[in-house]
């Protein structure tokens, strides 16, 4: 007999190991949800295959009453749905922890581990029994887990039926089989096992005011509520389910009930050379207008954003980052694309960039994007990832302020233009550096010749070194403008504090959960996220502060780090790195272990 | 005596259009292409095409890619909005441009290497999504600004101005258009201005992608012997198919034609184009038929043009996509966001 796990109430991790188009995706998301309604902070990370039908598949779930719900990969119970991958499924679970498979077939010797408790439970036998049609016994294998998890963890049975009763309410006989599926589970789980298992689940009320939401989904709310008409794109993971959504949503809330008519215009496109050229003719044309892609669509799109750049033309592009180069593993999640962003395209360019960590500010950063590009006449990119954007997570409620009206920037109206003698395209310039601009059709006066070839501040063609430079310096100007207006970066201090913790995106649960864990070690720490670029006084005033600052991003070649070092004053010797990029969610333990090892050995590099 | 406010000096041939502009209204800035360049003839066309269309030119957008034909967007209609791009990818800018604003006119002029090499794909689509557009490529087999090499539609045997044949076969813009369901198919000659100013009026009021592919001699790098997109070659070997009239909508049609020789197409602005047959048995309707024909004429040397294929009923691209009838630039800002009523009720469901 191995040692048991002390009771853990609200406060553990689990994998499920699956095929994957065996609709385990259903029954996955079915727990996380159920535990969320049960008002527990949970997290689920898909970690899934680039395929349709017959690859492993893995989903876990966290659940941890402090909030803390970065990934781990501490499980204290595996769910072994997927033969080929038993082996290693297995060995993962911690000792002391739980596998729960399906027994109808017996678990060879070797796999057996003595530290763990196997739970069998013959679910492709009961399934057989109980349902006729063979694809209905595969679904429901899956569904059968559910209520065995429900016994095991205690997950409320009846939260479980109400979900069941909104998901299937018009179709009763799914319902029942879904509703057969768990009992049965349940009921062998209760009849065999003593239920509930150390790792259990107690009701709270913690979500209240939170939803459940991908980051795809609210960045497409974010462009629907930003008014985006013209959305143009190229099929490309893990980016599509921001057109899916954005789609849906404006089916929804943007045609018209009688008529069928549209206000908006979605395009999809041959590739991202077109995307982007789509999205630079309608901003050119004065619609609010976003494309949405990955690292490789960013590659292809280089050209056109220079000239947008150049021609100072707004565009919004939404990057979900995965996993480069070339094609890379493009399920797996990643923060490579920061200094392509930063930097897209040949000769001299720089963007504004906006980091959102997670969908509730996808939402709010996606509105910000449109006005910014606007307000700047410049490309905007909004860089989540994978993991942001594919997995569901719990955030506040999303909140909207009825009396916002988009930031259109400096453009001219009939009125404007009629009152003027001449109208220049490039001159003058405000205070941020930004020239009206005119939009086609709305005054003779306004027309004007937009080009991406060498224009002086008139907008007149030019290949004279002085007029060309007074172009590109005010530009300059304008990008040195936009760090006033960029979100300010989260920052967190602690009395004491003899380093500092430099994160960005996606990382910021797991950073903040390894400070936690390190001040608790006696190593502590300030920390700071970064959300925008050009980086704000506030990211310089707390590089300076620092004399030791940690790094930590998604990416091998310590994107985040290069971008600090070439655009703060920021010595580099100063900037330390903590990188993770195999492709799966940071982990806080990976930061703790970056961390605690540079400390030790005197914080090189 | 500058107090004396002097009449606007104007030639007594030029007449006003109905808009009271005249025909120097709708020019550009002067041409910096080689004297003799075929695409200032087709600037000329353009010019006298917006012009006698009564259009307004700042409701004009006037949209190139990279190249010498895409320069010449400067020389017409300096009222105009203009957007000189990159290589290739005009027609996407153009599709965003047409998707945001269904109201202005949309005028795309392109060049052999700018939309049959770098920038196929995006033509070809352009041409799939019908979007609403005249599109020109301005033809001469060879790209001047870097001074002579052959393009894709440079002819198998043709010669470079060097002596050396070509070995690739072209690509045709007319077949190719034909091919991928193009509603509007025109090939001209910059040479050959009462043919083509019809054709762009026509393509100006067609419902839907317009190409018109315009044969136009460059004289630095393609217009000698040998060539088979030079002057001379082009007046010898073009073959008249179809002569296109655009008649204004609402206005009689008075000029009669043997019984069988024409076939009137209505637009969808209530204008006409009257197809006159000047080849036997050739049907600007029936794409199969023409695609039959264009193809044995081709294939014995011979350059068809005229208004080569019309088909009105083509699904435009903002039909397919079923957006609201005035321009989604001028849709309030309160019409597109759902607010936070909306907002909270969706919310219920993220739960």
């Amino acid at each position: 007999m191995h040692e048991a796990l002390a009771v853990q109430t609200n406060d553990f991790a689990f994998k499920l190991a699956n095929v994957n188009g065996t609709g385990s995706a259903s029954a996955n998301s079915m727990l996380m949800q159920a535990i969320f309604r049960m008002g527990i902070p949970v997290s689920g990370k898909n970690l899934f295959p680039s395929n349709i039908q017959g690859l492993p598949t893995w989903y876990e779930i966290r659940v941890n009453k402090d909030g803390h719900t970065a990934r781990t990969s501490t499980y204290e119970l595996t769910v072994a749905m997927n033969a080929e991958t038993f082996e290693r499924d297995i060995l993962e679970v911690r000792a002391g922890g739980y596998v729960l498979y399906d027994s109808t077939w017996p678990l060879e010797k070797r796999l057996m581990r003595d530290d763990v408790t196997f739970l069998g439970v013959p679910y492709a036998r009961l399934c057989n029994e109980v349902f006729a049609d063979s694809r209905e016994r595969t679904l429901m294998k899956n569904i059968a887990y559910v209520g065995t998890l429900a016994a095991l963890l205690s997950i409320d049975m009846e939260v479980l039926s109400s979900m069941l009763k909104e998901k299937f309410g018009k179709k009763p006989a799914l319902m029942e089989s879904n509703r057969k599926a768990i009992q049965l589970g349940f009921d062998y789980a209760k009849e065999h096992f003593k239920c509930p298992l150390p790792t259990r689940l107690e009701k709270m009320n913690a979500t209240d005011q939170s939803i459940l939401i991908d980051g795809n989904t609210a960045t497409a709310l974010g462009c629907v509520y930003a008014g985006a008409t013209v959305a143009a794109w190229y099929p490309i993971t893990p980016s599509t389910s921001v057109l899916d959504a954005f789609t849906s949503l404006c089916a929804k809330f943007r045609t018209d009930k009688d008529s069928g008519k549209r206000n908006y215009c979605i395009l999809q496109a041959e590739d991202e050379l077109a995307a982007i050229g789509m999205v630079i003719g309608a901003s050119w044309m004065g619609a609010r207008s976003f494309t949405s892609t990955a690292g490789p669509g960013i590659s292809l799109m280089n050209e056109l954003i220079g000239l947008a750049y150049y021609a100072e033309i707004p565009a919004v592009i939404v990057d979900v980052q995965r996993v480069g180069p070339s094609t890379g593993m493009p399920t797996r999640t990643q923060q490579g694309d920061i200094l392509l962003c930063a930097y897209a395209s040949h000769g001299d360019t720089k963007h504004i960039l906006l980091f959102p960590a997670n969908p509730e500010e996808c939402f709010y950063f996606a509105v910000k994007s449109f006005d910014l590009a606007e307000k700047f006449q410049t490309p905007v990119f909004m860089l989540t990832d994978l993991d942001i954007g594919m997995n569901d997570w719990v955030i506040p409620r999303l909140k909207w302020d009825d009396a916002y009206r988009p930031d259109r920037g400096r453009v001219l109206s009939h009125a404007d233009l009629e009152a003027m003698p001449k109208f220049y395209r490039y001159s003058p310039e405000d205070a941020d550096g930004v020239a009206a601009r005119t939009l086609p059709g709305v005054h003779s006066k306004g027309a004007f010749f937009t080009r991406g070839s060498g224009h002086n501040r008139l907008g007149g063609y030019t290949e004279i070194p002085d007029e060309y430079q007074d172009v590109m310096d005010r530009l300059t100007r304008k990008h040195h403008s936009a760090r006033a207006y960029v979100p300010e970066a989260v920052v967190e201090t602690q009395k004491a504090a003899t380093f500092g913790v430099v994160t960005v995106g996606g990382c910021d649960l797991a950073v903040r959960e390894a400070i936690k864990t390190l001040t608790a070690q006696g190593l502590v720490g300030d920390f700071m996220r970064i959300r925008g670029f050009p980086f704000g006084d506030d990211v310089e005033k707390f590089l300076a502060e620092h004399d030791r600052v940690f790094v930590v991003e998604q990416n091998r070649d310590a994107q985040l780090r290069t971008l600090l070092v070439n655009e703060t004053a920021s010595p580099k010797e100063k900037l330390h790195s903590v990188l993770a990029y195999g492709g799966f969610p940071l982990q806080a333990h990976q930061v703790v272990a970056g961390v605690t090892s540079q400390m030790k050995s005197g914080g090189r590099a | 005596m500058s107090y004396i406010k002097k009449p606007v000096a104007r030639h007594p041939s030029l007449q006003p259009n109905k808009l009271g502009l005249t025909v120097r209204d709708y020019e550009g800035s002067m041409s910096t292409l080689c004297a003799g360049c075929g695409h200032d003839s087709i600037t000329a066309a353009i010019v006298r095409a917006f012009y006698e269309m009564d259009i307004s030119p700042h409701m004009v957008a006037k949209m190139s890619g990279i190249g010498c034909s895409s320069k010449t967007p400067t020389y017409f209609l300096s009222g105009a909005h203009g957007f000189n791009s990159a290589h290739g990818r005009m027609p996407a800018i153009a599709t965003g441009a047409a998707a945001a604003n269904k109201q202005m006119s949309l005028i795309g002029v392109s060049g052999d290497g700018d939309s049959l090499s770098i920038g196929l794909g995006q033509m070809c689509h352009a041409i799939r999504r019908n979007v609403n557009m005249l599109y020109v490529i301005e033809n001469n087999g060879v790209y001047g600004l870097t001074k002579g090499q052959f393009s894709a539609s440079a002819d198998v045997g043709s010669k470079s101005k060097r002596g050396e044949p070509n070995t690739q076969s072209p690509i045709d813009p007319v077949m190719l258009a034909l091919n991928l369901g193009a509603t509007f198919v025109a090939r001209s000659f910059s040479g050959d201005k009462a043919q083509l100013v019809p054709i762009l009026k026509a393509g100006l009021r067609h419902h839907g992608f317009a190409l018109v592919d315009v044969i136009s001699p460059c004289v630095t790098f393609n217009d000698h012997e040998g060539s088979t997109k030079s002057y001379m070659y082009t007046r010898k070997h073009q073959l008249p198919m179809i002569e296109a009239s655009y008649v204004p909508p609402a206005t009689e049609i008075t000029v009669d034609f043997p019984a069988g020789s024409a076939t009137d197409v209505k637009l969808h602005d209530g204008s006409t184009v009257r197809l006159r047959k000047l080849a036997k048995d050739y049907d600007a309707t029936d794409r199969t038929k023409a695609l039959a024909q264009l193809y044995a004429h081709q294939n014995s040397g011979e350059i068809p043009v005229g208004l080569l294929y019309l088909n009105e009923g083509g699904t435009e691209m903002h039909e397919g996509a079923k957006t609201v009838d005035v321009p989604l630039t001028s849709v309030p800002y309160e019409a597109l966001c759902p607010g936070s009523t909306a907002l909270d009720k969706l919310q219920q469901g993220y739960r």
